[in-house]
């Protein structure tokens, strides 16, 4: 309609990967002065396209323009998308932390070896101060939070006179404080004409800040929607290609597993050097979770029973029996898996094979003298694959190249190979689609009918609530309350976690 | 095509030392036809031998190409380079030697004896390292330099200032010929300490262990793999690489001398590990890779020696060749010709595709 309101057009993007059409003719559309999400289940297309958007990749086929530059924009490098207006913040802070605010905001821009500090200081300090960012400019950066971190990144791509900012998840490691001080500051970029290109995978802020959403599914284009007429659970229909019905289906799941008599593994005061002593056990087929804030000591409680700190005390039963776990192999052979939180430092290793991720774990139990063949490797391989739905090129695909939900049920699957008695989830979700998430979700109740222990973690209390019988509440690094059954209750855990129950 | 695939994969990490070994070939063939002819000749002791460029190259690569396979284990594990070797193996032959000389005189027995014992020692320094570098996390390269420094002094002590000699019959056939056998005998020892590594990977898990560690340590250990007792295995192993190369060494010329075995051989040893295809970075590794830097840079040596270069040049010219390699080798390069590769193959594809339909 208005022609002149658009900032940036891309049409027809095609990009392939041996073996990957990673972006099929996608068109995506941003004007002036809008907020745009770009949805997508992992390995949909959001981070080619943002790629292929600031050169890292270059296209295969298709056209970019941009307001302000003659004809077809030209994308080679970042140098290139930067000097065009096109500027991104990404999720992991890629200043300097050991220089200071102002230094920060115009490093790298100047021409000539000299720089002025003192006039960058007083343009940052301006720049601060009509962005309402609460920062100085003399301070160092690792000094400000997180946050404010992003902010200032945020404030040298604006002073740049960038006209398109992409924000690729900048949210998902701010609280709910920090997440609204930067949704102020991009609705105040937007009352400015920036168009901003915001990825993430919260579908609430979605809503709270956007006026239009782009999905992608497949590499492929679904679709560009006014906010409001794209109501969520459609929205999230539309970035799964499933039906409502299908949809509603999977929210009901089935009824919550019944655990047996059975105790599989107890600990009477158990401590490491992350962790206070605490006292736990799990029976046979039951799901339980820890909950409690970031910081309340409930990973590390996990991460002390599969001996992934050092143990420092307390007594430990498997099946009734008195055993010593120390570290993780004293674990895995008591029939003990963990999926760790930070799936990048403590799960996957990037460079090795799909295959070679899938049989870790069940090739270090065998023992160093007894490697399996590749026949076995591959069989299980596929297996596994299979059964998870894992979507990578082939088994010899190094992991670190898979997408994040994908990473994640490649090292599930590296767990569910030795199968454990008691298989301990730390935040198994995080950062992965909502297709993944109700997949794995569906598993774990799956794994429970089986008679498989769980413990799941999970930031998100719903995805709790649905999961499990019982919950341990954690607060200040120590257990101070147990939920079970009727008790489970959203109002009933935050209550527990606030300590407000009139102590 | 999957399989295909794999396969490319696997020579992929090889194509640059194998394009540097064929291009020295067509240089020295253009240069000199005969520059790879094989003769024979009679040796002092009367036996008929192989001789010509090609055999010195090979042979003359052997002590490397061991050290190179124990080299590209460390890195892989610890992702960091172990500069003692060359002063380790002083220290190896020296004791090799102080042994033999203990005896009354030198049989089968006491040399085997001796080379134990100076396989025990090496296993010993190549600890210390490894504890330095796998229980303390200090920096290989920092950890190794101690013995890098102190190593030869050490050897000098073992040998008591001199430079001992030792001559006899099954010395020489260690480190030149065995009696009625035309192929020197070094070159038997490498192919000896690359099918053992190889029975080593076959039969035990120390490649998945290795390359585990090297890529993720934390993650590794979160599987029950103990990174420790890896990084520590893989110093041991080049210890005895070590060992192995001194004991050559010092056959070769039936002495030894402290200050001039094998000297400066830890930089190449490193270089065969990086012309390979290794990531020095640690991680994913190719033991043949390495092997074949060490003959690379062995004929690089030879091919400059042939062509008259003065001693004192040879380093300056070596050092330009391995400029070229490096940088062929480099992630930016092997982006660019892989992306070539792969824009000539869909033109092809394409092409075969409309030619089917």
């Amino acid at each position: 309609m208005q022609q002149n309101d658009t900032v940036l057009s891309m049409r027809g993007i095609c990009k392939e990967f041996p073996g990957v059409k990673a972006l099929q003719n996608v068109d995506f559309t941003l004007r002036r002065g809008e907020i745009h999400a770009l949805m997508g289940e992992n390995g949909a297309g959001k981070s080619t396209l943002i790629k292929v958007l600031t050169g890292v990749y270059t296209k295969d086929k298709g056209s970019i323009t941009m307001e302000g530059t003659e004809g077809e924009a030209d994308i080679r490098s970042p140098q290139d998308a930067q000097n065009i207006g096109i500027s991104t913040v990404y999720q992991e802070i890629t200043l300097c932390p050991n220089l200071t605010v102002a230094e920060n905001m115009f490093i790298g821009r100047d021409p000539g070896l000299i720089s002025h500090k003192k006039e960058y200081e007083r343009r940052s300090e301006e720049m601060l101060r009509s962005l309402n960012i609460p920062a100085r400019a003399r301070q160092e950066l690792s000094s400000c939070s997180l946050a404010v971190q992003q902010m200032v990144a945020i404030a040298r791509a604006v002073d740049m006179n960038c006209k398109v900012l992409i924000l690729d998840e900048p949210t998902s490691s701010l609280d709910d404080k920090e997440v609204q001080m930067l949704f102020s500051l991009m609705r105040d970029l937007k009352s400015r004409g920036v168009g901003i290109i915001f990825v993430t995978h919260f579908l609430e802020q979605v809503y709270e800040v956007c006026d239009r959403i782009t999905v992608l599914r497949n590499g492929e284009l679904v679709g560009e929607y006014p906010i409001e007429e794209l109501p969520q659970v459609q929205l999230v229909a539309k970035m799964m290609g499933k039906e409502l019905d299908e949809l509603e289906d999977m929210e009901t799941f089935g009824q919550k597993p019944v655990p047996q008599d059975e105790t599989v593994y107890e600990a009477e005061d158990l401590s490491s050097t992350a962790s206070r002593p605490f006292r736990f056990s799990i029976r046979r087929g039951e799901v339980n979770g820890f909950t409690g804030l970031l910081g309340s000591g409930r990973s590390e409680s996990v991460r002390a029973i599969f001996g992934a700190d050092h143990v420092t005390g307390g007594n430990v039963k498997v099946k009734g029996k008195s055993v010593r776990i120390q570290k993780p192999i004293d674990a895995m052979k008591n029939g003990i898996g963990y999926l760790p939180e930070d799936r990048k430092r403590d799960g996957i290793i990037a460079d090795l094979s799909v295959r070679e991720n899938i049989i870790l774990a069940l090739q270090v139990m065998r023992g160093f003298f007894r490697p399996m063949s590749r026949s076995e490797a591959d069989k299980f391989a596929d297996e596994y694959i299979a059964a998870l739905n894992i979507k990578t090129a082939s088994k010899d695909t190094p992991v670190g190249s898979l997408s994040g939900g994908n990473q994640q049920k490649v090292i599930l699957a590296r767990w569910l190979l030795t199968h454990p008695d008691y298989l301990i989830l730390d935040e198994p979700t995080r950062g992965i689609d909502v297709g993944t998430k109700l997949e794995i979700q569906k598993l774990v109740l799956k794994l429970a009918q089986e008679d498989v222990s769980i413990t799941f973690i999970s930031s998100e209390v719903e995805e709790m609530l649905r999961t499990c019988s019982r919950l341990i509440v954690m607060r200040d690094r120590r257990i101070v309350g147990e939920l079970k059954d009727d008790e489970l209750t959203q109002a009933n855990v935050m209550k527990t976690i606030a300590g407000g129950d009139g102590q | 095509m999957s399989k295909t695939k794999r396969k490319g994969n696997g020579v992929g990490q090889l194509l640059i030392p194998l394009i540097a070994i064929l291009l020295l070939v067509v240089f020295n063939l253009i240069r000199d036809p005969s520059f790879f002819s094989i003769g024979t000749t009679v040796n002092n002791a009367g036996t008929t031998v192989l001789s010509g460029n090609l055999i010195s190259i090979i042979n003359g690569a052997s002590e490397l190409a061991i050290l190179a396979m124990g080299m590209t284990l460390v890195t892989a594990a610890c992702g960091g380079q172990d500069i003692s070797v060359g002063a380790g193996a002083a220290i190896a032959g020296s004791v090799f030697v102080r042994v033999l000389k203990s005896g009354s005189s030198i049989t089968g027995l006491t040399v085997l004896l001796a080379f134990l014992a100076c396989c025990v020692v090496s296993m010993l320094f190549s600890s210390f390292n490894g504890t330095l570098v796998a229980v303390f996390g200090i920096q290989p390269m920092i950890a190794t330099l101690i013995l890098y420094t102190c190593g030869r002094s050490i050897a000098y002590w073992i040998n008591g200032g001199a430079t001992p000699t030792v001559s006899s019959g099954i010395i020489s056939s260690i480190g030149s010929f065995i009696p009625n056998v035309p192929i020197p005998t070094p070159i038997f020892i490498v192919v000896i300490m690359a099918i053992l590594l190889n029975l080593a990977f076959r039969f035990t898990n120390l490649s998945l262990y290795t390359q585990s560690v090297g890529i993720n340590q934390a993650a590794s250990r979160l599987n029950g793999i103990n990174p420790t007792f890896i990084k520590m295995l893989s110093f041991i192993i080049l210890g005895i690489c070590v060992s192995v190369a001194g004991t050559i060494g010092v056959c070769r010329l039936s002495l030894i001398n402290h200050e001039t075995l094998l000297l400066d051989v830890e930089m190449d040893a490193i270089l065969a590990v990086a012309i390979g295809g290794n990531s020095l970075g640690g991680g994913r590794f190719r033991i043949s890779g390495s092997v074949l830097g060490a003959y690379i840079i062995q004929m690089l040596t030879t091919t400059l020696y042939a062509m008259k270069v003065p001693s004192t040049d040879v380093k300056a010219y070596k050092a330009v060749v391995i400029i070229l390699l490096v940088v062929m080798g480099s992630p930016v390069v092997k982006k660019k010709v892989s992306g070539l590769i792969a824009r000539r193959r869909a033109g092809s594809a394409g092409s075969e595709g409309k030619e089917a339909a």
